[in-house]
Order: structure tokens, then sequence, then C-alpha cells
């Protein structure tokens, strides 16, 4: 696996990231390079709608096998309408709760990890979705 | 000439609903949301309106009621309505060219000379789907050739459910049979002064009012009510405006001619907003503990990134001193400023407000003291500060403990704050 070292970001969201122009081997940014050319803004990234995104966070491991783990940060954005296959982030039972979206055969909420149940709404219930998950924001170096 | 066209939309108990939104478990429960005190209810859910539960009702006398139907109480959360209103606006921009944020959650879209595809219902309905699914905040609108009419036909969506929160007023028909209905103190301007005087010439619906002879009203009342009673009869007489004339919270915005990207131009934009919105504050006589400011690109545009955010800051107490809100509105702009962004609106927005003598002012953030006093003040201050440490420090610690404690029940800033989101399992 490889990696480009394409800017540096001291905090984020609130700051835009230089981008550099002549993309640089990790770790060993050149003095001579370092010409701002434009930034570059996570929020253009992970936002594509601000006024209708919203930022949860993770409890528990019922989504591991999706990649997602308890403490991540997602991205839910409720303009998006939901599909098949589709993260979404739901109100069950009085609780918010992430899992994937299966509109068939049935209608259900699944879990990816083996050691939970899919989630059926009964007769005549109202699946609530909240909004769709599009990122998921995970730190990977606790300060 | 084309007629005018507005639409009010209002979001339905907005308060109560922001809480709303974030806790699942209380979707059919009643809640309320409590003054800056706690002590006085200023926002009920539909399920707390139909406990009969009253606005401005001190806590105190409703304690029982409260307990007994299980009522969730809430202390009010500024940041989180402001962001939440922030959300419903700029949704709004996307779907009317010309918008005017009328108070925290009400706004009036100009539509006038917009070519509908589709008829104004269809319109206000598509506007209602779009800021719930996008905010889940539910709106009502009232769309008519006049923003007093475009009020009252928001009230009959809200009051009647039949119409499923959208009311076309546009039909003159339509606008005689509401009028009839409504007692004339529903109209917009019309409070209990007016509305006693009023009676005692034989108005009391806003039908009545409508149908009076202009140029007596004018003579008998103002000019203010003569251009009511011409809004009545569909005449478009009062424009969209900059700033917003609300008690509950002063906006002050506008959007930009030319889109800003300069930092400096935004900082004189922002400014010239806080010395209007204090310069109202001032003529209402109120203080105001909350300040919001907010940027946004256009949502039009396809070639510009979309960036939308706003920042609140709660002031150590009320204040309606222009400097003490533009020092902590250019706190907010340097951490809402990106460069690089093309820049379409931005304002300001006062809130949390309290009558002058309220409120105990904590010893250096008394509004009216002049900047030399203010000065002699601080020097005071040190001086007693090197010889009585303590009680300098017992005075500002009590009003701090105080004050926290009477927000017992806040929620968590489930929007504006990375330690608060809401969680999910």
């Amino acid at each position: 696996m490889s990696a480009v070292f394409i800017g540096n970001a001291d905090s984020w969201p609130k700051r835009p990231i230089p981008f550099y122009a002549d993309p640089v081997k990790a770790g060993f940014p050149s003095p001579a390079q370092d010409y701002v050319e434009r930034t570059l803004d996570l929020n253009e990234l992970c936002i594509r709608h601000p006024n209708a995104t919203f930022f949860v966070r993770v409890d528990g491991d019922s989504m591991i096998e999706a990649g997602i783990y308890d403490g991540d940060i997602l991205v839910v954005d409720r303009s998006v309408d939901a599909d098949h296959g589709d993260t979404v982030v739901a109100a069950v039972g009085g609780e918010f709760t992430v899992k994937q979206l299966c509109t068939r055969p049935s209608l259900m909420l699944l879990p990816r990890n083996p050691a939970y149940q899919p989630i059926r709404p009964r007769n005549g219930e109202e699946l609530n979705i909240f909004g769709v998950v599009t990122n998921v924001i995970r730190q990977m170096k606790h300060k | 000439m084309s007629q005018n066209i507005f639409a009010l939309v209002d979001c339905n108990n907005f308060y109560a609903s922001c809480e709303k939104l974030f806790r699942p478990d209380l979707a059919e429960k009643p809640v309320v949301v409590l003054s800056n005190n706690d002590g006085c209810i200023i926002a009920r859910s539909r399920e707390a309106k139909t406990l009969g539960i009253k606005m401005g009702l001190p806590v105190f006398q409703v304690r029982d009621l409260l307990r007994k139907h299980d009522v969730v109480a809430f202390s009010s959360n500024y940041a989180l309505y402001a962001d939440m209103s922030q959300r419903v606006m700029s949704t709004l921009e996307t779907l009317a060219p010309r918008v005017e944020v009328y108070s925290i959650d009400e706004a009036f879209l100009d539509l006038t000379g917009l070519d509908f595809s589709q008829n104004l219902t269809e319109f206000g309905i598509s506007v209602k789907h779009i800021v719930q699914k996008w905010t889940g905040i539910t709106v009502c609108v009232g769309i008519a050739p006049s923003k007093t009419l475009a009020k009252l036909a928001n009230h009959a969506a809200k009051t009647w459910h039949k119409t499923g929160g959208v009311v076309d007023l546009t039909n003159k028909d339509r606008q005689r049979k509401l009028l009839a209905l409504l007692p004339v103190n529903e109209v917009w301007g019309i409070g209990g002064k007016l509305t006693k005087r009023l009676q005692q010439l034989g108005i009391d619906t806003a039908l009545q009012l409508a149908d009076a002879d202009p140029n007596y009203i004018r003579q008998h009342f103002s000019v203010v009510v003569e251009r009511t009673v011409r809004e009545l009869n569909g005449e478009s007489c009062i424009a969209l405006e900059d700033i917003a004339p609300t008690k509950k919270q002063i906006i002050s915005s506008r959007a930009f001619g030319e889109r800003i990207t300069d930092k400096q131009q935004m900082c004189e934009a922002i400014s010239e907003y806080i010395s209007r919105a204090c310069k109202k504050l001032r003529q209402e006589q109120q203080l105001a503990k909350h300040l919001t400011v907010f940027l946004r690109t256009s949502p039009f545009s396809d070639k510009d990134a979309p960036y939308s955010a706003s920042k609140s800051i709660e002031l150590d107490s009320p204040s309606s001193d222009t400097r003490v809100f533009l020092a902590k509105a250019m706190l907010l702009l340097d951490g809402l400023w990106m460069n690089g962004y093309r820049y379409a609106k931005a304002g300001v927005m006062l809130a949390d407000f309290y009558d002058p003598g309220v409120h105990q002012p904590g010893l250096f953030d008394d509004p009216i003291v002049q900047k030399d006093s203010d000065q002699a003040l601080m020097q005071l201050m040190d001086k007693l500060n090197s010889k009585h440490a303590d009680t300098i420090w017992f005075a500002s610690q009590g009003s701090q403990q105080e004050w926290g404690m009477k927000r017992e029940l806040l929620s968590p800033a489930y929007t504006t704050n990375w330690a608060q989101l809401p969680i999910v399992k």
C-alpha cells in the first residue's frame, strides 16, 4: 500500500488544508515544493448538503463488518433518499441505531455483526429513518 | 405587472421540535421549553398544547400538571435552536430566490414574478416536504399577495389540519372567507389596544377591517393601520426587509449584492449588522445574552463549493452594548471564516432577551457603564483584587453558579459540539 501526501491539517473541519501542486513522498516535503496552489477542504469531500447534514457518534459494535466501530463519527445526510443497501441511522424503540437498510426481499435493518439480529418492523409499523450515512470519521491516533 | 406573491413559512412548535429531533424516545411525548431562568414555559410541543399547558405560565404554577402527564421540560438551548434555524433558513434559500428571515422560526419568501410550472399549493407542499426531510423540522406555509395575508394564510394552515399545513390565499373569494372567520386581533400588527378601539367601531373580524375605509382608518388610527387595511385587500405595501422586527430575537442579515471573498469586507458587513441589531435591541429596551453569527455561499451556484456555517456565543450577562457584541462577533467570525469561498449571505442574530434590571449583572458587564468608568472600575477591581482577593472571587463565582443552576434541564449541543453529538447504537 502506498500513500501520497497531499497536505497538512491541524484541525478538522474548520481549516482548509493547503494543497501542494506537486505530490511528494510521504514524510519528506521539500521546501522548494511548498508553493500553495489552492486549498482542499474536507467539508467539500464529506458534506454535499450542509443544511441537511448531521454528525452522530457510534456506540457499540453492531456494524463492525461494515467498517463502523465504537466511537466513530458518522456523517449523516438527511436529504439523500435511502436505498436498499445504504447504511442508515434510524429511530428504533426510542433510540437511534445505525444499520444497513434492506428493502428486499423484505424491509429490515441489518446489523453487520453476526452476534446481532436483524430488526424487522412489525405489521403496520413505519421505519423511521433519520438519514443516510455518507462518511465515517475515525480518529486513528488518540492524543 | 405581475401580482406580488409572498409565502410565510413558519416552523411548528420550533423549540420543542428541535429538542424532539434528537430524542426519538420523546416522539409522541409532551415537551415544553422553559425561559432563560427555567421560570416560564416559552414553547410547547403539539402534545403539550393538547394537554392545555399555556404559554408564558410560570413553571411553579403548572408543576403538578407537568408531573401528572410526564411532560418533559428543557431549559432553552439557544445554540441548538440557532443552528437548526440556520439550517431551515438556508434550505428555504435553495427554494426561493428572495428570503426574509423574519424570526428564528419564520421566513417570508418573495415569489413575485416567478414562473411556476406547478401551482402555488404544490409549491408550498414541496417547501414543507423538503424542509421536513432535510432538517427534520415541520413547517406550515401560507401563500398570499401581501405579507399580512400570508401571515393569516399561515395561521389558517396551522389551525386547520385539513389544509395539510399549506394554504394558498391568492384567490379573492378564499381571502374573504378566511378573513370573515378570524377575529381582528389575529391580524399582523393589530395588538390588544388597537383591537379594543377597533371593536368600539364595530370592527370585530379581519374582514370588517379589510372593508373599512382606508382614509378613515388613516385619520383615526395611523398610516400603519391603513397599510394593514390595504394589505388585507391583497395590495402589497410591506416589502421584504433586511432586518426582522420581532421581540423574541433580532436577526439582521442580507444577501450581498456581490459575493464576498475578502475577510475584511466580511468583518465590515458583520459589524454593520451588529450595530443595526443592537440599535434595534435598545429601541426595544431589551438586553440580549445570546449571539449567533452565520455566513453561507450561494445555494444556487453550481460553480461555488457550498459552505454554510453558524456559531453562537453566550455572554456572561445580557447586554445591549454594541461594543460588547461587536467584539464577540469578531471572535465568532474568526472561527467561521474560511478562505476560498464566495460568500453570498451573512447575518447575526441576538436572542435570549431580558428586560433591563431583571438580570443581576456581573461586576464588569454593566452595559450602561461608559468606557472611562469602565476603566476606573477595572483599576478599582485590580486594587481590590490585590487586597481582598477572596471577596471579589466570591462575588463572581456566586453569580455563575446561580446561572448554572437555572439551566439544569439543558439538552446537549447536538449540532454544535463534537463532545455532545447524538449517540447511535
